[in-house]
């Protein structure tokens, strides 16, 4: 396929969006977004507060239903897929960790064990070394900081394998050192895996750290798609 | 005291209702002289309480005549009265009605059958409805316990619920300690009673089966027994209702739904 147009492997459209709309009580929280993402890009999502990043976000992990439009994985209508399956293929990390009471081991094991599979030796302790946190297997998450409960719950969120990365507003819980350390965390492991990310964010200067696109979105509808580097003119 | 003064069964106990009564109002009294003022309901909630017992003591002197089947249609009534009680104590989950008619009846009917087919209920009516009444009771009490605790749990775990959700785990695995929890909850009364049963408390049924002239030994085997099918039956009741709710608490598409978590 000729490069440049759009066809190349890596521009086959990993995620997409047709009409996308919940609308709740009369309120169309998302509003007709047609979006589409492709393989190993980041893309920010922002907007004001109440402008439907979240919605949109929790939509794409299925967590809502649409009320209106789909959803395309890898050119599947993600209703043709199982809602388990489409959760562990796309990952979703929440604006809080909410780890389960227990170790931190035990939080890792929880994705992969809710499928029937137990994580190969040492895939823990990797994974923990990966986020910063090594030797912290064992460790009650009832003793964690907020910050290595975010990394704990990216790790946890990673240990499942996914191919695309829903990030809710990952830093906005912590404090000022510990979200440029996530931050940095998250920009690496992106890399790493070669993930296609979607970050919620509400600072566009995030936006323009993690990102290669932002999307902006108000009242539910996107207003603009425009490469980060070009945020400054971004509404 | 009175039964020197009253010869007749039924004056008897119109006395002792007014001895009783006029306790009562003893109480209020005192209660009143401590700035508690609960004349007004006290006194309703007594003299309610009397035509109340009065009224199903008449109709079960009528109904005691009938053919044996009137008992299963009374039992009936009983449950789907203690379903109506059990969900307006479980305001705020939608179906709790059905899910408390089905938790009851499963629950308690299961037991009521299976005890009479057994020989353990006597099948006259004069056995089978205050007994059956008092596991339909129980059920009921802990149904809604059960019910209130899911709904709680549900509501402060909404972030935890996602959380596992978003992990691709199943509905009823993310949600199973809170099940458990809400098992435990209409349980743990049924369990207290079994451990302070003739040492905290001596229990109606046994009081009355003793004043009645039973064998006071049997009478408390007979006791345990009517425990015993309470606990059984409060401790169905709570899994089939919770596991009811639990299904209603997510869509097909294993999203946590709104109604429940209201």
């Amino acid at each position: 396929m000729p490069e440049g147009d759009g066809t190349s492997e890596r521009m086959i459209a990993v995620l997409r969006t047709e009409h996308l709309t919940r609308v709740v009580e009369g309120r169309a929280l998302v509003d007709d977004v047609g979006l589409s993402i492709e393989r190993g890009e980041v893309v920010a999502i922002v907007g004001p507060s109440g402008s439907g990043k979240t919605s949109l976000l929790r939509l794409l992990n299925r967590l809502d239903e649409p009320t209106g439009g789909t959803v395309f994985y890898e050119e599947q209508d993600y209703r043709e897929i199982a809602p388990r399956e489409l959760r562990r293929r796309a990952g979703m990390l929440l604006q809080q960790p909410y780890l389960f009471p227990g170790t931190v081991a035990a939080n890792l094991a929880y994705g992969p064990a809710a499928h029937g599979e137990r994580l190969p030796e040492g895939v823990i302790s990797d994974l923990l070394q990966r986020v910063g946190l090594p030797g912290y297997d064992d460790r009650d998450v009832s003793r964690l900081s907020g910050g290595e409960a975010q990394r704990v719950s990216l790790a946890r969120t990673l240990a499942n394998g996914p191919d695309v990365l829903l990030l809710d507003e990952p830093t906005s819980a912590l404090d000022e050192s510990s979200q440029l350390g996530v931050e940095e965390l998250i920009c690496r492991i992106i890399g790493e895996r070669d993930l296609t990310c979607l970050i919620v964010t509400h600072d566009r200067a995030q936006a323009v750290r993690m990102a290669g696109r932002a999307v902006v979105l108000e009242a539910g509808r996107v207003v603009e798609s425009i490469p980060t580097s070009e945020m400054k003119h971004a509404r | 005291m009175l039964a020197r003064f009253f010869a007749d069964t039924l004056q008897l106990g119109v006395a002792q209702a007014v001895v009783t009564f006029a306790l009562a109002l003893v109480v209020v009294y005192v209660a009143r002289r401590q700035g508690i003022h609960l004349e007004r309901e006290s006194i309703v909630a007594l003299v309610r309480g009397f035509i109340q017992i009065v009224a199903v003591g008449s109709v079960l002197v009528f109904l005691f005549r009938g053919p044996s089947w009137v008992s299963v249609f009374i039992l009936l009534l009983m449950t789907l009265a203690a379903a109506g009680t059990a969900a307006r104590r479980a305001r705020g989950i939608s179906g709790a009605f059905v899910i408390s008619f089905y938790g009851i009846a499963g629950g308690a009917g299961s037991v009521i059958v299976l005890m009479t087919w057994l020989g353990a209920i006597d099948p006259r009516m004069a056995s089978l409805i205050p007994v059956g009444s008092m596991v339909i009771a129980s059920a009921m009490n802990s149904n809604a316990v059960a019910l209130e605790r899911f709904r709680a749990e549900m509501k402060s775990r909404v972030g935890f619920i996602e959380a596992g959700l978003a992990l691709g785990a199943a509905p009823d695995r993310v949600v199973a300690p809170y099940v458990q929890a809400a098992v435990g909850a209409g349980m743990i009364p049924r369990i207290d009673t079994l451990r302070a049963l003739g040492i905290v408390w001596i229990p109606g049924l046994m009081a009355g089966m003793i004043l009645a002239g039973s064998d006071p030994v049997y009478a408390a085997i007979y006791q345990f027994v009517v425990v015993g099918m309470i606990f059984a039956a409060s401790g169905l009741t709570s899994v089939i209702s919770t596991l009811l709710i639990r299904g209603r608490a997510f869509s097909p598409a294993e999203q946590l739904q709104l109604s429940v978590q209201v």
